[in-house]
């Protein structure tokens, strides 16, 4: 193993989306997680404090919001303010998605 | 000796295969279809029958219909091929035709309008049996158009720029009708010609279609291009205020049409004002750059892909953050406006310079 290993440690890891929700308190903290435990907790905190900072700049704009959401090419972030804190739902948009059958591609 | 022509339908849906199959076989010309539901199959199909037509999917797991496109491009040069995809988006549209397909075309649109899809592979079909050559263009509008009337063409032209699309109606090489973003006629065919840049594709002919444009195209072209240079030049100043009184009048315009409560939009940090139509206030505008910031950061850090918008709702309205060249844009509707709002924002954007 050893042998193979001086050959292939160098490859990049494709990273894993999350997919599931999670709940933060007004600190960004963790609360509840249905995310894949295999996925990195420092990422989902990175998120978590993200909408809550777009929350809260919202807010000192004069513009307080009550749900925002985030569309990436892969994934989309929906989060809804929860006093304070924030729900967060992530759905990864992948092909291999469960998708109704008359979306053809 | 059988002269039917091949046509062959690349697609992962079985389905769709079989669907497609049956629709194509009642075609005038009784083609012979043939399928294959992979890349592989479909280029070892293709080195083994003379087939006329390639009929390409693009979505597609190992091989997607890009790379297909590019393969068959370099192999078989003489192959007509269209592109039939669920994808909407004028990004993969403007991909294949840069690759040199024939005819791009959405199969919702398809289904809704059979007969004109059956007409285009009638003609391509039919396009090996007449002389001339074929190529990859890169022109202006104007010589395109100009190149149509010279050769008294009746055609409908569809021209798109990103997601807004505009057609051309010419009839015996004269031009009849044009329609551009809410606008027909002479306007629409002025809008249009400012397009710099996109995609066109031809469609067959609309004899009936009513005549709006009575001038002749050069003399249209003519007057156009002399529009478009007197922009160009240096404005003294009243000249320089009408203009941008002009523009301010045409975006507040656009913007109530639309039926959208305001748009700002900003240049990049330390390249001007962020520029505010349909609301007094400028504090959105900085919302608006903290959350295109926090969207590019968190989409690099989760390797999600890039940033297509960020949404915000609240009980009064709804806003959403798109980026469109080298600009921010931050565009309101009411919380009740209905039908896709992210295609409409994008329309919005994109008109809101041209």
């Amino acid at each position: 193993m050893g042998f193979l290993r001086r050959f292939f440690r160098g490859r990049a890891a494709v990273q894993q989306l999350p997919t599931g929700t999670v709940t933060v308190d007004r600190n960004g903290e963790i609360l509840t997680t249905t995310v894949s435990s295999a996925y990195s907790r420092n990422l989902l905190r990175d998120i978590g404090r993200d909408v809550l900072e777009l929350f809260r700049e919202a807010r000192s704009a004069e513009m307080p919001l009550a749900e925002v959401s985030l569309h990436f090419g892969s994934l989309h972030i929906t989060a809804r303010e929860l006093r304070g804190g924030a729900i967060i739902f992530l759905l990864p948009q992948t092909v291999l998605l469960a998708t109704p059958k008359n979306s053809r591609s | 000796m059988d002269k039917r022509h091949k046509i062959l339908i690349l697609d992962d849906d079985e389905d769709w295969l079989i669907l497609s199959r049956e629709l194509l076989s009642t075609l005038p010309s009784h083609p012979e279809v043939l399928i294959a539901n992979n890349g592989k199959r479909a280029l070892a199909i293709l080195e083994s029958e003379p087939v006329r037509l390639l009929i390409c999917d693009l979505k597609m797991p190992r091989m997607d219909g890009l790379q297909v496109l590019s393969i068959v491009r370099r192999r078989h040069p003489e192959l007509r091929t269209v592109v039939l995809s669920g994808l909407e988006d004028e990004e993969y549209r403007s991909r294949a035709y840069a690759l040199g397909v024939d005819l791009f075309w959405i199969k919702m649109e398809m289904q809704s309008n059979a007969k004109m899809f059956n007409e285009c592979l009638e003609s391509l079909l039919g396009r090996d049996d007449e002389p001339g050559f074929r190529g990859i263009q890169s022109k202006s509008l104007m010589d395109i158009i100009q190149m149509e009337c010279l050769s008294r063409s009746s055609t409908v032209l569809r021209i798109s720029r990103g997601p807004l699309v505009a057609k051309l109606w010419l009839q015996d090489g004269e031009l009849i009708d044009a329609e551009a973003a809410g606008a027909r006629g002479e306007a629409a065919f002025r809008r249009i010609l400012a397009w710099k840049s996109g995609t066109f594709e031809n469609h067959p002919a609309e004899p009936n279609r009513e005549r709006t444009i009575f001038k002749p195209v050069n003399a249209l072209l003519l007057e156009t291009a002399q529009d478009m240079d007197e922009t160009a030049q240096p404005l003294g100043q009243d000249a320089t205020e009408q203009s941008t009184h002009r523009k301010t009048m045409w975006k507040l315009a656009q913007l109530t049409r639309e039926g959208a409560e305001f748009v700002i939009s900003l240049p990049p940090d330390g390249m001007g004002e962020p520029e505010v139509f349909g609301t007094r206030s400028t504090a959105p505008a900085g919302w608006a750059r903290v959350a295109a910031s926090i969207a590019r950061r968190l989409g690099e850090r989760l390797e999600a892909g890039p940033v297509l918008q960020v949404a915000g709702k609240n009980m009064e309205r709804q806003v959403l953050v798109m980026n469109h060249e080298d600009k921010i844009f931050l565009v309101g509707w009411p919380a009740d406006a209905d039908g896709n709002l992210v295609e409409k924002t994008r329309k919005l954007i994109a008109s809101w310079d041209s």
